[in-house]
């Protein structure tokens, strides 16, 4: 379905690198999005840092597994130690025996869930056993629907879930109606999380904050959504901070042809409402940073309708 | 020695704390330093390493023999990934997808699928003050997989220095546990806030799979509240340092200054740190 006739839209909140006041500003306009006409449901695709449900007070209503990943599994009975499973894993996942411990055993830090080592045993020895790598949430929240997860700690697959939580969310859009736009939290990086997160929405906002990292990662997230052919626009965080640096991203947003819409000043009600979990728009509504962050709210909403 | 620096979450200080450490110690020890944040690399920034080599890194990707090839579509089945398809009279191989794990090739029963490299990254490597290594990797625009760029850097590391620090990526899934399962020590950064305190928890529980000495560093100290450090002392982590929350640190690292260069008192800091981190990773390993 092309953008135009699409009955809800997707936004999505990048930043290249976290840190940019991303997650604040995302509830900032969450909460917005409440008090006006473009209701909106949220999700947290920062699976590995899913901040969101804090700042909106979120209280769960549905939980689900998330159960994706598969680990090598070795049976030390049907062993006879020929050494195949080791010779064609690429990963370091399979542990010679040792004197205190005489069998081959796999790593599950390691382990990719290639299943080559299956194949490989002769003495039909190795199991994949199915990983729970998370669980994702349904939630309310005094701002509107949220989908939101949490990747357990050192597990894989957090781009699956983000499309999981993404598809669960349109769904839900489309079955009930009355939520005309989707506000997407994203990850960091450019990598797998960041494109899952981010294929065929209709609007990306960047948040960018001056300086030389700052520069740097926003220039790499640009590209990347450039290449997905993602429409986008910047807002510049922390704009009064180094002014140099405000210069450098405006000057790089003009080559790229990406609208600046919004210049949020440094304004210590941002870091003073996260340590209350509250968007700084409820927390201190007429600060100079909440101002901003309205403003920011309108062309959002003229740029995504009109 | 391996430390690695660490946060659940960007933008918590963390390249701060690893750039700050390794410009500490590099007149005095012999280190490398190795950015493993390869979606977002950011040390060179800030400690402006010479780079004079650079190296592609790849992933094998199969290619198909069609003279070998019978067709018998076992490579597909074989594919946990589904980057094969048998489509027609030909195998399709969805580059972006496959892993370069090599079962398809190793169990095609022709023997008609060879591996080729596919570039998805690069290794740059360098040194800074003066001779110390320095390394590090950059995913490709619109490449999806991090975690071979981190295994392909981390075998290239130097094993005749005294200490190797690596700049982990943020989060707490396989790219991280890609940098940080062989460390000796991790040092954690985090923000006394909520946000520092949830994301700090994720971070403990990536640690306990690993089973690394680690530690914990406040950035930010001053805007929170004190739920982080109640959590540390209940649950017997140190804070290894406090970085207070002040504008002028914000404005010296957006120009590119480190974080001992604008606070000097911080360099005696990180080298203290060091000290202390070594004697416990001794007492760790003659216990
Ligand atoms: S391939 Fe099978 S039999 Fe051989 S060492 Fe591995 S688990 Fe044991
Ligand atoms: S499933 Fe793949 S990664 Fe895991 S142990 Fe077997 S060969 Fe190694
Ligand atoms: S397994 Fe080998 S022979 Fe069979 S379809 Fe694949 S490439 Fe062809
Ligand atoms: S190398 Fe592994 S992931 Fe790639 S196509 Fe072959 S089986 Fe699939």
């Amino acid at each position: 379905m092309s953008s135009l006739n699409k009955v809800v839209k997707e936004l999505v909140i990048l930043s290249g690198k976290g840190g940019t006041g991303k997650t604040s500003i995302t509830a900032a306009l969450v909460h917005l999005a409440s008090q006006s006409p473009t209701k909106s449901i949220f999700v947290d695709a920062d699976v590995d840092a899913a901040n969101l449900a804090l700042v909106t007070s979120a209280e769960h209503l549905e939980q689900h597994d998330f159960i994706s990943s598969k680990l090598a599994q070795i049976d030390p009975e049907r062993c006879n130690l020929c050494n195949e499973c080791y010779e064609v894993c690429r990963y370091d996942a399979i542990e010679l025996p040792t004197e205190a411990n005489p069998t081959y055993r796999v790593i599950d830090l390691l382990c990719d869930g290639c299943v080559s080592c299956v194949y490989s045993c002769p003495q039909s020895a190795i199991k994949m056993i199915d990983q729970q790598d998370g669980v994702w949430f349904f939630s309310s929240s005094p701002y509107g629907p949220l989908f939101h997860a949490e990747l357990f700690p050192a597990a894989e697959n957090s781009g699956k879930l983000v499309t999981l939580i993404r598809q669960r969310t349109k769904q839900f859009a489309e079955n009930n109606g009355g939520h005309p736009l989707i506000i997407i939290d994203g990850p960091p990086g450019i990598g797998c999380p960041v494109i899952a997160s981010s294929t065929g929405v209709d609007l990306a906002l960047l948040v960018a904050e001056p300086g030389l990292s700052g520069s740097h990662d926003l220039r790499r997230v640009v590209q990347t959504l450039e290449h997905f052919q993602i429409p986008q626009v910047i807002c510049i965080n922390k704009a009064n901070l180094y002014k140099k640096g405000v210069e450098e991203i405006k000057y790089f947003a003009e080559e790229n042809n990406i609208q600046i819409i919004g210049e949020l000043p440094f304004d210590t009600s941002i870091p003073k409402a996260m340590v209350q979990s509250k968007p700084v728009t409820v927390f201190s509504p007429n600060s100079p940073a909440s101002n901003e962050i309205k403003k920011l709210w309108e062309k959002l909403q003229k740029i995504l309708f009109d | 020695m391996k430390i690695a620096i660490a946060s659940g979450k960007g933008g918590t200080g963390k390249t701060m704390v690893a750039t700050s450490m390794a410009a500490a110690l590099a007149p005095i020890h012999n280190i490398q330093m190795l950015d493993c944040d390869v979606e977002a690399p950011n040390a060179h920034l800030f400690l402006n390493p010479t780079i004079n080599e650079i190296k592609p890194a790849s992933i094998n990707i199969p290619t198909i023999d069609y003279e070998q090839c019978i067709l018998c579509g076992q490579c597909v089945d074989i594919c946990e990934f589904n980057a094969l398809a048998l489509l027609g009279d030909k195998i399709e191989v969805f580059e972006q997808l496959c892993h370069g794990c090599g079962s398809c090739s190793i169990h095609c029963p022709v023997n008609a699928i060879t591996e080729t490299p596919r570039k998805i990254g690069e290794l740059k490597f360098g040194t800074f003050n003066k001779n110390r290594p320095f390394l590090f990797g950059e995913l490709t625009i619109s490449e999806p997989m991090s975690t071979p760029i981190i295994r392909q850097l981390k075998s290239n590391m130097k094993d005749d220095v005294e200490v190797t620090i690596l700049d982990s990526p943020p989060g707490a899934s396989c790219s991280v546990v890609a940098t940080l399962h062989d460390a000796d020590y991790v040092i954690l950064v985090t923000e006394p806030t909520p946000f520092g305190l949830h994301d700090l928890k994720q971070m403990i529980g990536v640690i306990s799979e690993t089973g690394s000495l680690a530690g914990v560093i406040i950035n930010r100290d001053g805007i929170g509240d004190s739920a982080v450090e109640d959590f540390l002392s209940k649950n017997g982590y140190p804070i290894l340092m406090k970085i207070p929350y002040q504008e002028n640190i914000a404005e010296g690292l957006a120009s590119g200054k480190l974080l001992i260069d604008i606070i000097p008192e911080f360099e005696d800091a990180f080298l203290n740190l060091y000290e202390m981190i070594k004697e416990q990773i001794h007492e760790e390993i003659y216990h």
